[in-house]
């Protein structure tokens, strides 16, 4: 492997890494403020749907986008009122939604596009485009190294790309340099300490839930209308299941969830690469059991090397009014 | 101790020196509450002056919380009229009555531990969007807070790292720092150190000297005695006096309370002394961080007789508990029940001590006594679960548990009455009396109590002693630790006094005056040469 080579794994790294990161960074928001989200993935799957669904009909990206990020955040409202007003079981709820997602995606459309489950094929500016950052061919051509770094793996991503990773800062700044922050993490913790300040629990957890629609929307969003072009059935493949994991492992902390969720991208693309590819000692290894390394991995990592995550206290726990 | 007479002899004086009939506070006119067919709040009648403590007794379930909670906007009361300086209002909830300058300190903190200090502190009072400005000006104000009434802390700990006390002290300046003129405090000192107790009685004291009012909200009545101007006494919902702390006197307020004569001092025979049932050789123990904290202990107690351990909280008594009932393995000594040295390899000591003949009341009766998600029958037989009158192999006799829980009850007075209601929704004192019971009434030869009545109201604690008592005079071998100075001086027979982790005195009763322990338990070895 020579060093293109390695730009380019790790160029594939990034673009694997952003549906994860779009989903992790999500998934804090609503954890941090003491609700599970194990809907993260149905999130993901119903925006990709109907990003790629409305692509297709009006012909626009933008537009796509929109309805990902409306669909996601109707199911995280609803997500929302059976966590918040019914004070339900949030895991029974997030899995509910997924399996929600898994089904109407794929029936409405077969019933809308004919495809057996799948949109059509979008084109042109149906998806987000590449990228190119000024003076990157220039910088390739005339600086070494860096400016192949420059040109290959931070220049010629699409829009979302560098959403997400701008989202990262952007939520390190509000949950720990902000009012909203605080309170949000003061409600994951202690919300009854809220109350008692006369702060509405149930308002503050709506307005972080809904943080988390709008990012799984993008993240659905990129799956189908940038990485991808089109959304076929099942299109998400349990990412919104890892980047809940990639939380966990960074401990609800957005800095440490980018680089996990990096990680991630890094062994799927890895994965990718090393499909057919012949060991000393052992010959080719299956292709399946390369594919299942990431989850493996996942496993591994939760199990082993996380320590002890310590989650917001009061996570998974409606809020009652004591006495 | 001789703080505590000080502010006792001044206090005629002080209320003398204030003018009748100040400024009113708060007024509470015909306030009702009920839950379901609980009348929680019975026409309560109420003024607080303005400058002045007020304490608040009652036993528990009084509604001595459930009235400030309708004063803190926690609800709304079904009738009746709330005034606050004078003026008629409407508390829709805790913003509004932050707003009228109602703060509340709460019995369990309201704080965000792995936040900082400061953080908990403008949590919800933040003036900018931005972080960083609101803790700019909240560091200063602090400052100032800190400075007027000796109220420090380090405005950048974290909160779960500093001791009980310090947050309690946030709790306060949460509440002024939202500009609370009027401050409710719930039960302060049940989670205190006697000397985090003093030290917030120094605060209070402080407060109502820069004009703050303070209602106190307790079940202690030394606390009413030593700092409130003025104390209500509430029973079953209603408050039955209102009176000028001066004017009234420890027995009349408990009879107040509960309603008819309590005694305070537990009235016991002369105890008998038999064969040594427990026995402590050369103990030591060391903490979960490898810390030794009981060091070459050797005590015995004989049957009927009571053994207090009497010491300030942390000095050694709750390993020392922990090792003799078999939840911690000592690092070196012995220990004989009824003259059987008890062997400890594995996990079950405490169950084979329980089979030897040792009962024991946990300190924590919430951490260590209950699970109190169970229903009460279930924790009257948790423990000895397996034993043969519950049922036999696999199979749990729930009739039998059940029925002997309905004895249990009965016996032990515990209300309510239900053996399938939550623990939970029992009373502090009840959940003790559920322990106690389940301790007490079996087959035993030593007894070992850790703090009987910790949280537990007067009637209660009357009953507890009297059955501590009556052990003892069935014959029972008691080892009793208590931080409560009275409670260990009116029970014990023969009062060891720890320190550092060593006994370091032994006294006998009678010849134990409040100030020699005090010293003993202050490290000093020879009160007579401190003189």
């Amino acid at each position: 492997m020579d060093f293109s080579d390695i730009i380019l794994v790790l160029d594939s790294s990034v673009r694997l890494a952003v549906p994860l990161l779009f989903a992790a960074l999500a998934g804090l928001y609503s954890e941090r403020s003491g609700v599970v989200d194990i809907g993260l993935e149905g999130k993901l799957l119903g925006a990709a749907f109907a990003a790629a669904a409305a692509a297709a009909v009006t012909g626009s990206a933008w537009i796509g986008l929109g309805a990902g990020i409306v669909v996601s955040i109707s199911m995280a409202m609803i997500h929302a009122f059976a966590s918040v007003n019914m004070r339900g079981n949030q895991i029974i709820s997030g899995v509910a939604l997924n399996f929600l997602a898994l089904g109407v995606t794929v029936v409405l459309a077969e019933a809308w596009f004919r495809r057996g489950g799948n949109t059509p094929n979008l084109s042109g500016d149906q998806r987000f485009g590449s990228i190119d950052l000024p003076f990157a061919a220039e910088a390739q051509a005339n600086i070494p190294f860096v400016g192949e770094i420059y040109a290959q793996l931070i220049s010629g991503h699409n829009i979302l790309v560098y959403l997400a990773f701008l989202a990262v800062p952007i939520t390190a700044y509000v949950m720990f340099h902000t009012r909203f922050g605080l309170r949000v993490r003061a409600v994951g913790e202690n919300p009854t300490a809220l109350d008692t300040a006369g702060m509405s629990v149930g308002w503050l957890r709506y307005q972080a839930i809904f943080v988390t629609g709008i990012l799984c929307g993008a993240g659905g969003a990129y799956l189908s209308t940038a990485q991808g072009a089109s959304f076929t059935d099942n299109m998400t493949a349990g990412r919104g299941f890892i980047a809940l994991a990639a939380l966990i492992f960074a401990k609800w902390r957005p800095w440490q969830a980018m680089f996990t969720c990096l990680l991630f991208g890094f062994l799927s693309a890895m994965q990718i690469r090393l499909q057919g590819v012949e060991f000393p000692l052992i010959g080719e290894v299956p292709v399946q059991a390369i594919q299942a390394l990431p989850y493996i991995l996942t496993v591994i990592l939760l199990a082993g090397f996380v320590g002890r995550a310590i989650p917001p206290k009061s996570i998974g726990q409606p809020y009652v009014k004591e006495r | 101790m001789s703080e505590s007479t000080d502010t006792n002899g001044q206090r005629p004086d002080a209320a003398a020196d204030r003018p009748q009939g100040r400024e009113v506070a708060i007024e509470l006119r015909g306030i009702n509450k009920s839950f379901g067919p609980v009348r929680a709040n019975k026409n309560i009648d109420l003024k607080v002056e303005k400058g002045t403590v007020h304490g608040i007794v009652g036993e528990n379930g009084a509604g001595k919380s459930t009235l400030m909670s309708i004063l803190y906007g926690f609800y709304t009361a079904d009738s009746g009229e709330i005034f606050v300086n004078g003026q008629k209002v409407t508390i829709t909830d805790s913003k509004h009555a932050l707003e009228l300058g109602i703060g509340m300190v709460h019995q369990h903190f309201m704080l965000v531990e792995p936040f900082t200090i400061l953080e908990n502190i403008i949590l919800g009072a933040e003036d900018s969007a931005i972080l960083e400005t609101s803790i700019a000006r909240a560091r200063a104000e602090l400052k100032r807070l800190a400075e007027d009434y000796s109220l420090t802390v380090d405005p950048d700990a974290v909160v779960g790292d500093v001791s009980v006390g310090q947050q309690q002290r946030v709790e306060i300046l949460k509440a002024l720092y939202r500009g609370a003129d009027i401050l409710i405090l719930d039960e302060p000192t049940g989670v205190l150190t006697p000397a985090e107790a003093d030290h917030l009685f120094r605060i209070l004291e402080q407060l109502r000297e820069q004009g703050k009012t303070i209602i106190l909200i307790t079940h202690k009545l030394r606390e009413i005695m030593a700092i409130t101007d003025n104390v209500s006494v509430m029973r079953q919902g209603e408050i039955v006096s209102t009176v000028r702390t001066a004017d009234t006197s420890p027995d009349k307020l408990a009879e107040a309370m509960v309603g008819r004569h309590v005694l305070l001092r537990v009235e016991k025979d002369k105890a008998n002394p038999g064969d040594i049932r427990l026995e402590v050789n050369n103990l030591t123990v060391k903490d979960d961080l490898g810390v030794p904290r009981v060091k070459d202990v050797s005590l015995t107690v004989r049957a009927g007789e009571i053994v207090g351990i009497a010491g300030v909280a942390g000095n050694g008594q709750s390993e020392l508990l922990e090792a003799i009932s078999g939840m911690r393995e000592p690092v070196l000594g012995e220990i004989k029940i009824s003259g059987n040295p008890v062997t400890f390899h594995g996990d079950d000591g405490a169950a084979r001590l329980r089979r030897a003949g040792l009962a024991h009341v946990p300190e924590d009766r919430q951490r260590l006594g209950l699970v109190t998600a169970f229903e009460e029958w279930e924790n009257s037989i948790l423990g000895y679960q397996d034993d043969d009158r519950y049922g036999k192999g696999l199979q749990l006799d729930i009739k039998a548990a059940r029925e002997e829980a309905v004895r249990r009850i009965e016996k032990f007075d515990i209300r309510p009455t239900n053996p399938r209601l939550k623990t939970a929704n029992f009373s502090g004192g009840n959940q003790q009396k559920i322990v106690l019971a389940r301790e007490m009434d079996r087959d035993l030869e030593v007894l070992i109590v850790g703090q009987p009545t910790r949280g537990v109201d007067i009637g209660a604690i009357e009953f507890i002693h009297n059955q501590i008592i009556a052990m003892r005079d069935e014959g029972k071998a008691i080892l009793l630790v208590s931080v409560e100075l009275d409670e260990i001086r009116s029970l014990s027979d023969r009062i060891l006094v720890m320190f550092d982790g060593h006994i370091i005195a032994e006294v006998a009763e009678g010849e134990a005056d409040e100030r020699t322990l005090g010293l003993y338990m202050a490290g000093v070895n020879e009160p007579a040469a401190a003189e």
